[in-house]
């Protein structure tokens, strides 16, 4: 087996230098003649892309000709989807705007899926599509699709590029729109023959977005209320989602916990926020959430919403949410505040300046923070007695908990973790301990089977100095693998945990609890048959495959996995299958509903306050 | 449920009703009426959107348009301080005998005959939905042939004007 050597991966742009240079990205004051195509690729430089993930075809291609020269990476990828998930990792792993490419028709349709992931969980990312010709829109020709009209209600916004003067403007004014206010992404639809055409580029252009008006700082007046709240409050929680991440409010959020003893919660798109080990921190809230994370909501009496969007997986039935809390939310989208809750105070702003007026209005508060010894007693209390664990299992298989914990043990808290959905994502968020922000990737909102292999790939290419590691399961690996080929041949040693119960878990779990054990179209076959066999399979791709069936060995291959630097490496680890996530809260239930184990219910009753 | 005009400033861009349109349908929000045009800035469109719904989801779908890219404003328009029109064209059956008859109605509601043929009358009539309601129901019993009706559209009463404002470019 061959694999790129160190010599043939130096004529990569090394992605530090390319920042450097792009982020004093010269104006281009007198117009300098090239084509449409031209001034994309000029934009990208302009605006301090280091690297695009894509694929060529038709329409797209003229782009590819400047590429070609361009001080831009750009990764080859297997599929559009991996190129979109791989622009999502890359963004959630370093903060900046994830780029990726792809041809017109199915080449863009192909992206649709991260497009709408990363909407569901607001990633900067911009989506560069070809387009047929002006003259062709319409006519069905070859490799036609209608990718504006169908990324609609999935983008935050999106243009059709109608000459080549606009393309410099259009670039920039996607990436002002994918990553201010709340960040989503923005998809740039190019017809081949504008890429085609002759124009001058000049930079930098005039945005020109006249309804375009995030608010960022909030009213000093909601700012009092909700400290005056505070200061009453007998039973608070601050509320905590990827808002607070994404505004790079880390260090605030602690401050202000700090200083008012508040417990926290952080949901799945915000584990590393606030850190794991931290003693005011109560762990996750929602379906798979902690026993003292749900309870601290259902019983609160002040809900501190920062960045979060009482999403149903956190509220479990809506009407019989935190039914004595009031609700502070602030978010820097209006449209969530009182979407799906009333908001007795209701803050627009960026979570970063949300906080810091926080901090300074409860610190001037002459009441000062309020006293909340008896509610940290009751939670206390709840924590030793229903803390996160897992039996092991009984019929001599591996525990998928085990193999998790390990890893995040092992590994430790500086590198990133990227899950794929289902089980194996839950334990990764209950089992890894996260202490530091952006060291958590999955995909929450949409519940991407298949993000994790191509999210940690785009991790890794924006952090490449960062361990990467994917939790993956077996069927989420077998939707994506193939761009492990594309890791092997790029030089992106990302290592891949498959999490291989042999079935798909979660839908099992469920089929389990919900469907009297009829497990219908569940059972994958890479127990029984070891089709696909995932250690062959890695190797084929260019990686180093290594398996794991013991308990005594996980420690072990972990190790050696950690040791190997210069290629992918792909761990199947296989574990039993009747392992459940635990606790649970059912679909459609209340959260008081909550089973720590199957067919236990914590004893809420005798806790009321 | 209560009826809102919502009056909402767009920029005259390809697309835009699309987006807006299509927001409504996903928020499943019906849409009573719908009118768009330019304004007296020919970069700016007006759409004019008659919904059925209670405030708090009004609220909601308020929200979601202000987030498009392309939407400048929303104003909803209070039909006690606002003059809201709607045009209807439609074609009755109007004999030798009914003819005088017709015409009558057509006097009375200050309507206009705009075609004739030997068997039928073409009305043109504007006002507010109430009215034109009150005129297809005096026409009804000669026989509606076809009827064609317009989205509604709605102006603030006063000299006050919703399309100037920081919030617009200046044209």
């Amino acid at each position: 087996m061959t694999r790129p050597t160190p010599e043939t991966l130096a004529h990569r742009a090394n992605p530090a230098t390319v920042a450097a240079a792009a982020n004093q990205a010269p104006a281009v004051a007198s117009p300098v003649p090239t084509t449409g195509a031209g001034a994309l690729v000029r934009s990208l430089e302009a605006l301090g892309v280091e690297v695009v993930f894509g694929i060529p075809g038709g329409a797209i291609l003229p782009a590819y000709d400047p590429l070609f020269d361009s001080k831009v990476r750009h990764i080859l990828v297997r599929h559009e989807q991996g190129a979109g998930h791989a622009a999502t990792g890359y963004a959630q792993a370093t903060g900046r705007v994830g780029v990726c490419i792809a041809t017109s028709g199915p080449g863009a349709t192909n992206l649709v899926t991260p497009i709408a992931d990363a909407y569901m969980d607001s990633v900067p990312i911009v989506a560069i599509t070809g387009q047929v010709a002006r003259p062709a829109i319409g006519t069905d020709a070859f490799q036609e699709a209608d990718i504006q009209g169908i990324t609609l209600p999935i983008t935050k916004h999106n243009f059709l590029v109608q000459t080549p003067e606009e393309v410099p403007r259009i670039l920039a004014e996607a990436f002002h729109l994918a990553a201010t206010g709340r960040p989503g992404p923005v998809l740039v639809d190019i017809p081949k023959d504008v890429l085609q055409a002759q124009t001058a580029f000049t930079w930098p252009p005039t945005l020109d977005l006249p309804g375009y008006r995030p608010t960022l700082h909030p009213h000093g007046k909601q700012i009092r209320e909700a400290a005056r709240l505070i200061a009453a409050a007998k039973r608070p929680v601050l509320y905590v989602g990827g808002g607070v991440l994404k505004a790079g409010a880390t260090d605030g959020l602690r401050k202000l916990a700090e200083m008012t003893g508040i417990p926290v919660v952080t949901t799945l798109m915000a584990l590393g926020a606030f850190p794991d080990s931290h003693p005011q921190h109560l762990g996750m809230p929602g379906m798979h959430g902690t026993v003292p994370a749900v309870y601290a909501l259902q019983k609160a009496d002040l809900l501190i919403t920062l960045g979060a969007r009482f999403d149903d997986r956190v509220t479990g039935k809506l009407d019989s949410f935190a039914p004595d809390a009031k609700v502070v939310h602030a978010d820097i989208d209006p449209a969530e505040i009182g979407k799906n809750r009333h908001a007795d105070v209701p803050i627009v702003g960026d979570a970063r300046h949300v906080i810091d007026e926080l901090i300074a209005a409860v610190s001037a508060a002459a009441e000062g923070a309020g006293q909340y010894e008896p509610w940290w007693a009751t939670l206390n209390e709840l924590r030793e007695r229903y803390p996160l664990g897992y039996e092991e299992p009984t019929d001599g298989t591996l525990a998928p908990q085990y193999v998790i914990e390990r890893i995040g043990e092992l590994v430790g808290p500086d590198a990133i973790y990227v899950a794929g959905v289902g089980q194996h994502q839950m334990w990764a968020s209950q089992f890894i301990r996260y202490e530091k922000p952006a060291t958590w990737l999955n995909s929450g909102g949409a519940g991407t089977m298949g993000y994790a292999v191509p999210a940690a790939m785009g991790a890794k290419v924006g952090k490449p100095e960062t361990p990467v590691w994917a939790i993956d399961g077996d069927g989420c690996f077998q939707m994506t693998n193939q761009e492990l080929a594309t890791c092997a041949l790029e030089g992106i040693p990302v290592k891949i945990a498959v999490i291989n119960n042999g079935n798909l878990g979660m839908v099992r779990q469920w089929q389990t609890l919900f469907y009297e054990g009829r497990y219908s179209n569940t059972e994958l076959g890479t127990h029984k048959h070891r089709i696909p066999d995932f250690v062959k399979l890695a190797e084929a791709l260019g990686c180093i495959g290594l398996r794991c069936e013991s308990k005594d060995d996980v420690d072990k291959i972990i190790k050696q996995a950690m040791e190997i630097n210069d290629a992918p490496v792909v761990i199947d680890f296989t574990v039993g299958k009747d392992a459940m996530v635990w606790p649970m809260v059912p679909a459609g239930t209340s959260n008081d509903e909550i089973m720590f184990a199957r067919d236990v219910r914590p004893a809420f009753e005798e806790d009321d306050l | 449920m209560n009826k809102h005009t919502l009056s909402v400033l767009v920029e005259n861009k390809p697309g835009v009703l699309a987006r807006v349109s299509g927001l409504f349908s996903r928020r499943s929000f019906n849409i009573d009426s719908l009118a768009v045009g330019e304004t007296e800035n020919p970069d700016v469109s007006r759409i004019t959107i008659v919904v059925n719904a209670d405030s708090s989801p009004l609220e909601q779908v308020t929200k979601q348009l202000n987030k498009l890219v392309n939407v400048l404003k929303i104003v909803e328009l209070d039909p006690h301080q606002s003059v809201q029109r709607e045009l209807l064209l439609v074609k009755v059956r109007a004999d030798r005998v009914q003819r005088s008859q017709v015409l009558e109605t057509v006097e009375l509601f200050r309507a206009k005959v705009i075609d004739v043929a030997p068997d039928t009358l073409t009305i043109e009539a504007t006002g507010n939905p109430d009215k034109l309601d009150a005129l297809l129901r005096d026409l009804e019993p000669y026989g509606i042939k076809e009827m064609v009706q317009s989205g509604l559209v709605a102006i603030g009463r006063g000299s006050r004007s919703i399309t100037t404002g920081p919030a617009l470019r200046a044209a």
